[in-house]
């Protein structure tokens, strides 16, 4: 089960003034079970390049499989593919269009064909996995405060039972309580549900704490792709391209610099406790 | 008193609330008992999660809503006194958080034009003024640019432009970060800093992240419809537990030196920057 | 789809006719669009056909982009032309069944074709020769006579121009909106116009939501920058007429009068 993109380009507008390569050879495999980080600034192609997974897109150039079938291949069912590959848009609260959120809910059940029933049972496992009561079914979702409804919005598309989650800055706009709670959830799920989660995010302080492999896009191709940890030693490269590591890395840097026996290699609070070499 | 730009007294704001008809049933606190004074020239940030109270409490400050009880003045002016509404409005210029919904005009320099326009200023001077905002803010080689072709930082700057072309005394941003990526958020936060150091405009920054509020003169954290906290920066962050508390986060090393402190480690309070913590660890490990 | 349509495009150029005020163009094609009314014989069209020729020339709009726009006609000009050719009375050249073809059929239809093609191309003309901001300025300028039988002329340039703003907007909302419901398995293509008609609702009530939001915030940031109606407003460019435009005008008069002299050869 996994993701495949060989050589993939994408061009934007082509033939017109507008003309723009938003994707550049990208060569990408994301496997089973993995929880991937993709950053990158505005602009950088991560946005173009979630919509190729779940064939919302199709390269101009290059080949995108999914467990190993061409998705644009001429008998592909892509609707049914979308239903596996889940894509939670970035401010996906803008989306919900029922009166009662269980029904906004069970939307995408029911696009899968399952009855009634059935659908609705999705709807409320889903709730229930995103932490939202029962007695939040018949509310009207235009009710609720900003991150109620973004988990119903994600709720929607976990209804489906995707295999992939993908979420484009799933904390945008969210203070640091509801951005936490949207973090953990992710974490949570990625743990029980056993699926394969890619975040795109613009704070390596979230990426860090979170993910295994992270992918760092810039103009339209991939500029790295490994641990958190070995990307983050190239912080000065992540300023030039618009991004930085998370101060954490900046700190225990300076203190290495300035000859003190740290890990340098710290990115998060936790390894720095550790790393900091400093007793009570 | 002529020092402070802003004064609340004892300002409460209820929200009316109503059932399914429309009916009101009861009302919704969400200012209760906030005493401010912001000093004319002070860069002033306001914290607090979302439904903390923040964006009510901008809002007062415009004359876009009115206290329940109690009393807001700006420049002077009562922002109750219904004549005196033009006078707050072009006293305190407000910038709000979504970057699309704000901007006017369909040409850059017709935008940041939009409010001397309407306050009736001839038209060489509003020429000097879209001229000077522009400036002020950076954005004077894309004046004749449309703003949907802009990125999110730079339409932030926009409408920065178009409040300072109105020449106001002080600038209240509502969240206007919070929707921008990080090299966007640098854009704003440097350009707010500017107007603030080298043009004298008191700034008012409502906002929820932490790493932004460090260079302010005073701080104040909105918990619950309150005021429940509020100092300098390096006294606001001595108190990481009780920002935790509310829902808030400290920068990764203020967070990192209260970690050590809760384990042992005679770390001072209020460390905000790097170079701090690596002074104080120096210290400690000699 | 939407990227089709020309008409309201602008065309970046910097001729005379892009220098003129924009009363003066909006007046210049009022009287070409009278004046293709006033014709009636081919002596007056030959005047209107070089006038047209002319400021296509001077304009410095390429001659494909004006035709562009003409392909959102091509249906309503067969219909008409067709209703013309068969349903005139007079000399009958063919017949079949209740079809008949004659020689004032043919006239008829031939300048009924002659008309709405330049009536499009004279408008599109205005169109891409003027900013769409200019235009609004213009129509407010030009139509102020009518505040005073309470018509809220500023009003409504006001919308207009919030309305070009937006639409690109919402446009690219639109697509978003379709794409997110299309990752929540959303079908927008098959079934018959009833459940077509149906699966829009998905994309249709966020849009209309995401609008009120937009409005609202709109409105609440127009009330922070002091907007209070057009009363009192100044201008950060105003319309002011220059040498160039009052020769415009001149020729309009001249035109007209040769259009209106050749009805008598």
């Amino acid at each position: 089960m996994s993701i495949k993109l060989e050589n993939v380009n994408y061009i934007y507008e082509d033939g017109t003034i507008n003309r723009f390569r938003a994707l550049k050879d990208i060569n990408l495999e994301v496997n089973d079970g993995e929880f991937v980080g993709l950053i990158g600034h505005t602009g950088s192609g991560k946005s173009t390049l979630i919509q190729h997974f779940n064939g919302l897109v199709k390269p101009t150039e290059g080949v995108v499989s999914y467990n190993g079938e061409d998705i644009f291949g001429e008998k592909y069912n892509r609707k049914n593919l979308r239903l596996e590959v889940g894509l939670v848009f970035q401010y996906p609260e803008h989306q919900l269009f029922e009166a009662e959120v269980l029904q906004d809910v069970a939307f995408g059940p029911r696009n899968q064909g399952l009855s009634e029933k059935e659908a609705l049972i999705k709807a409320k496992e889903a709730l229930a996995l995103v932490g939202i009561g029962e007695n939040y079914y018949n509310k009207s979702p235009f009710e609720l405060s900003g991150g109620e409804k973004r988990k119903v919005a994600i709720a929607g598309i976990l209804a489906m039972e995707p295999k992939i989650l993908i979420l484009d800055e799933p904390t945008a706009g969210l203070d640091p309580k509801g951005r936490d709670n949207i973090l953990e959830l992710l974490k949570r799920i990625h743990g029980e549900r056993k699926i394969t989660v890619i975040l795109v995010s613009h704070s390596m302080e979230d990426i860090a704490k979170y993910v295994d492999r992270m992918i760092v896009m810039n103009k339209g191709s991939i500029m790295y792709d490994d641990s958190p940890k070995k990307i983050f030693r190239y912080h000065k490269e992540l300023e030039e391209i618009g991004l930085a590591a998370p101060q954490i890395t900046y700190l225990m840097q300076r203190l290495k610099e300035s000859g003190y026996d740290v890990d340098e290699n710290a990115t998060t609070i936790e390894e720095a406790l550790k790393g900091l070499n400093i007793n009570a | 008193m002529m020092s402070n730009i802003i004064r609340t007294k004892n300002l409460i704001h209820d929200y009316p609330k109503c059932d399914e008809d429309g009916n009101v049933i009861g009302s919704y606190r969400a200012l209760d008992d906030v005493n401010i004074e912001i000093e004319q020239g002070s860069f002033v940030a306001v914290l607090g999660h979302n439904g903390s109270g923040k964006s009510t409490f901008a809002k007062h400050l415009n004359a876009i809503l009115y206290p329940t009880e109690g009393c807001v003045w700006v420049n002077g002016y009562d922002t109750s006194a219904e004549e005196d509404v033009w006078n707050v409005r072009q006293s305190a210029g407000m910038v709000f958080q979504n970057p699309d919904n704000q901007i006017i005009g369909t040409v850059v320099e017709e935008d940041v034009a939009f409010g001397p326009e309407n306050m009736g200023v001839k038209t060489k001077e509003i020429w000097d003024r879209v001229n000077y905002a522009l400036n002020a803010v950076r954005m004077n080689a894309y004046r004749e640019h449309s703003p949907n072709k802009l990125s999110g930082g730079q339409k932030q700057r926009v409408a920065i432009a178009g409040v300072v072309a109105m020449r106001p005394k002080c600038i209240i941003l509502d969240e206007p970060t919070a929707m921008l990526d990080p090299v966007g958020r640098k854009e704003v936060i440097s350009t707010i800093k500017h107007l603030n150091k080298t043009e004298g405009i008191t700034v008012i920054l409502i906002t929820h992240y932490m790493d932004e509020v460090i260079d302010a003169d005073r701080v104040y954290v909105m918990n619950n419809a309150k005021v429940e906290m509020q100092g300098t920066p390096r006294e606001i962050f001595s108190n990481v537990e009780k920002l935790k508390e509310i829902g808030l986060d400290v920068p990764q090393v203020t967070e990192l030196a209260y970690e050590l402190r809760k384990r042992g480690i005679s770390m001072r309070d209020g460390i905000l920057t790097i170079d701090e913590f690596v002074e104080e660890y120096g210290r400690l490990v000699k | 789809m939407l990227k089709d349509i020309t008409i309201g495009q602008y065309y970046r150029e910097n001729s005379i006719i892009h220098r003129l005020d924009p009363r003066v163009k909006l007046f210049g094609t009022m009287v070409f669009l009278v004046s293709l009314f006033v014709a009636d014989n081919i002596f007056g069209y030959i005047i209107a056909t070089l006038a047209l020729l002319g400021v296509i020339k001077l304009s410095r709009v390429p001659f494909k982009f004006i035709v562009r726009g003409l392909k959102a006609i091509v249906i309503l000009l067969l219909i008409s032309v067709s209703f013309n050719l068969f349903t005139t009375p007079g000399t009958i050249i063919w017949k079949f069944g209740i079809l008949k073809l004659t020689y004032e059929g043919i006239y008829n239809a031939f300048f009924m074709a002659v008309r709405l093609i330049y009536l499009i191309i004279g408008s599109s003309l205005m169109t891409l020769t003027t900013t769409p901001n200019d235009l609004t300025d213009g129509l407010e300028k030009a139509l102020g006579f009518l505040n005073k039988i309470k018509i809220p002329v500023h009003e409504i340039a006001m919308m207009m121009s919030i309305a070009l703003r937006f639409i690109p907007i919402l446009m690219e909302e639109t697509d978003k909106i379709m794409k997110a419901q299309r990752a929540r398995g959303a079908d927008f293509e098959s079934g018959g116009v009833l459940r077509r008609a149906k699966s829009m609702v998905p994309i249709l009530v966020p849009l209309l939501i995401s609008a009120f939001r937009r409005a609202n915030d709109l409105a609440t940031a127009m009330d922070a920058r002091c907007y209070r109606g057009g009363e009192g407003r100044t201008k950060m460019k105003p319309l002011r007429y220059k040498k160039g435009d009052g020769i415009a005008y001149l020729v309009y008069v001249i035109y007209l009068g040769l259009i209106v002299g050749a009805n008598y050869l």
